[in-house]
């Protein structure tokens, strides 16, 4: 039932397969997780300027998307995407054809999503900074950037660390999904695998492992992180 | 405006708002018994799991352990395809569920929210003051009627709102099982873009409907929480 002579190393079986697949997930989880947080920020900070049209533009934003199923956003972005890019090559005079290679879309799909996880976290550790730190690094006659960088960014990862983790995870179990626009992380690799060998319950159990080790091992690094961000605060 | 209704009604997005809709009864049916059934059985499982029985809540949190760690999609692909390919289970009579993708998705679904939701519900009989446990025992309750009148009115109430996170989450997540051939909502809207190749007016259509189906969701589940936590209400 279980051929583990499948999974060796070489031409034989399919564990370079299985571990080229591995990173390929670990890089589009940290590159989307990345790419996620950047946007995370750009929202966080258009709904707390007190500006009507930023804020309406990123709640819509945040609602739409976490209320429709993952699978859709990244069929949306997969087939819709080429389109928007070229319309956009368009308009600055470039009319060949563009096709973005499939890291690129995978990379996208996932940090729109995360983004929004991710920006829910952010605002909440942002609006958990008392406003006083801010009024007396401004009487000390910091500027915007400095207030930015010194008071509010270590507080707010001091605090966001466990949500972020949360996040994290959530990312990594999403790219997944990414297997149905054809870039080779775990799960297609153990499609590939398991039509090549008519033994899917082997490649899906693998599968299964190298996901709950990366969750487990991703968990204890974001638990060594809010240690060491947390010295000094007894919580 | 007539010319305006027409241009309209010829919309491929208003064609395929109608396509899509048909499939609503499929995600809907695969909530209807993944939900309740979930539900129950995330009960249970969170007694099990803070229970003294050293054996029955290792392997409970064990089984939250593995479920949590691996994403849905392998979880349904294992039911699917996996389950599938073992002999003796295509002999027995559990190939009678596992053969049609509606069965595969309704269990893989219901194992899945099992697992989430008998953490949460854990949290909740974890977050009960003793006090109260000790006030129902010295009104001479016995276990099972602490439970019932004490123990899981108090914690089901309290978890309500990261149990609806939960609800919304299961949501969307019907839509995964349109990768094992099952014709709901995202499952169509994909034969529709295969066939128009007009991506985005085929899931902008499943999209809104997802999204309707979510904000019922929300209103559900708030005017549960409205119901059941009469303390909490802000003006009676």
């Amino acid at each position: 039932m279980f051929k583990f002579d499948k999974l060796v190393f070489g031409d034989a079986g399919w564990g370079d397969e299985f571990l080229i697949a591995t990173l390929m997930t670990i890089l589009v989880s940290i590159l989307s997780m990345g790419l996620g947080l950047f946007l995370a920020i750009i929202t966080v900070w258009a709904k707390i300027i007190q500006n009507r049209i930023t804020r309406f533009i990123a709640n819509f934003y945040t609602t739409v998307i976490r209320g429709v199923p993952e699978l859709l956003v990244i069929y949306l972005i997969f087939f819709g995407g080429n389109a928007v890019v070229i319309s956009i090559a368009k308009v600055f005079g470039y009319n060949k054809y563009i096709e973005l290679n499939a890291l690129t879309i995978a990379t996208i799909a996932i940090a729109v999503i995360s983004a929004t996880y991710s920006s829910e976290v952010l605002r909440a550790s942002y609006l958990a900074i008392s406003k006083g730190q801010i009024e007396a690094a401004r009487a000390l006659g910091m500027n915007k950037f400095s207030i930015f960088f010194k008071v509010i960014s270590p507080q707010v990862i001091r605090h966001a660390l466990p949500g972020i983790g949360n996040v994290w995870q959530i990312t990594l179990k999403d790219t997944s999904l990414i297997s149905v626009t054809g870039l080779v992380e775990i799960m297609r690799q153990s499609r590939i695998s398991s039509n090549v060998e008519h033994s899917p319950l082997t490649f899906l159990i693998t599968a299964a492992i190298l996901y709950l080790c990366l969750t487990t091992i991703s968990g204890r690094v974001f638990k060594t992180l809010e240690v060491n961000y947390s010295k000094g605060f007894s919580t | 405006m007539i010319e305006f209704l027409n241009s309209i009604q010829n919309s491929l997005i208003y064609k395929n708002f109608f396509l899509v809709l048909s499939g609503l009864d499929n995600t809907i049916l695969l909530l209807l018994i993944s939900l309740p059934v979930g539900f129950v059985l995330a009960l249970l499982f969170a007694l099990g799991r803070v229970s003294k029985i050293a054996l029955l809540s290792r392997t409970i949190s064990s089984y939250i352990f593995v479920i949590r760690g691996t994403p849905l999609l392998v979880q349904i692909y294992l039911i699917y395809f996996g389950l599938g390919s073992v002999k003796f289970i295509r002999e027995s009579f559990l190939w009678y569920a596992l053969k049609e993708p509606f069965w595969c998705g309704v269990i893989a679904l219901t194992i899945n929210t099992v697992a989430y939701g008998a953490e949460i519900f854990r949290g909740g009989i974890q977050s009960i003051e003793k006090s109260q446990v000790e006030s129902g025992l010295s009104l001479g309750f016995g276990k099972f009627l602490l439970l019932r009148k004490i123990i899981l009115p108090i914690a089901i109430r309290k978890v309500l709102p990261s149990y609806g996170n939960e609800l919304i989450l299961m949501v969307k997540a019907t839509s995964l099982v349109s990768l094992t051939t099952y014709m709901e909502m995202t499952g169509i809207a994909r034969k529709i873009m295969a066939k128009t190749f007009a991506p985005v007016e085929a899931f902008i259509a499943a999209g809104i409907l997802y999204l309707f189906l979510n904000f019922l969701m929300v209103q559900f589940v708030k005017y549960l929480e409205w119901k059941y936590n009469p303390h909490l209400r802000l003006n009676n």
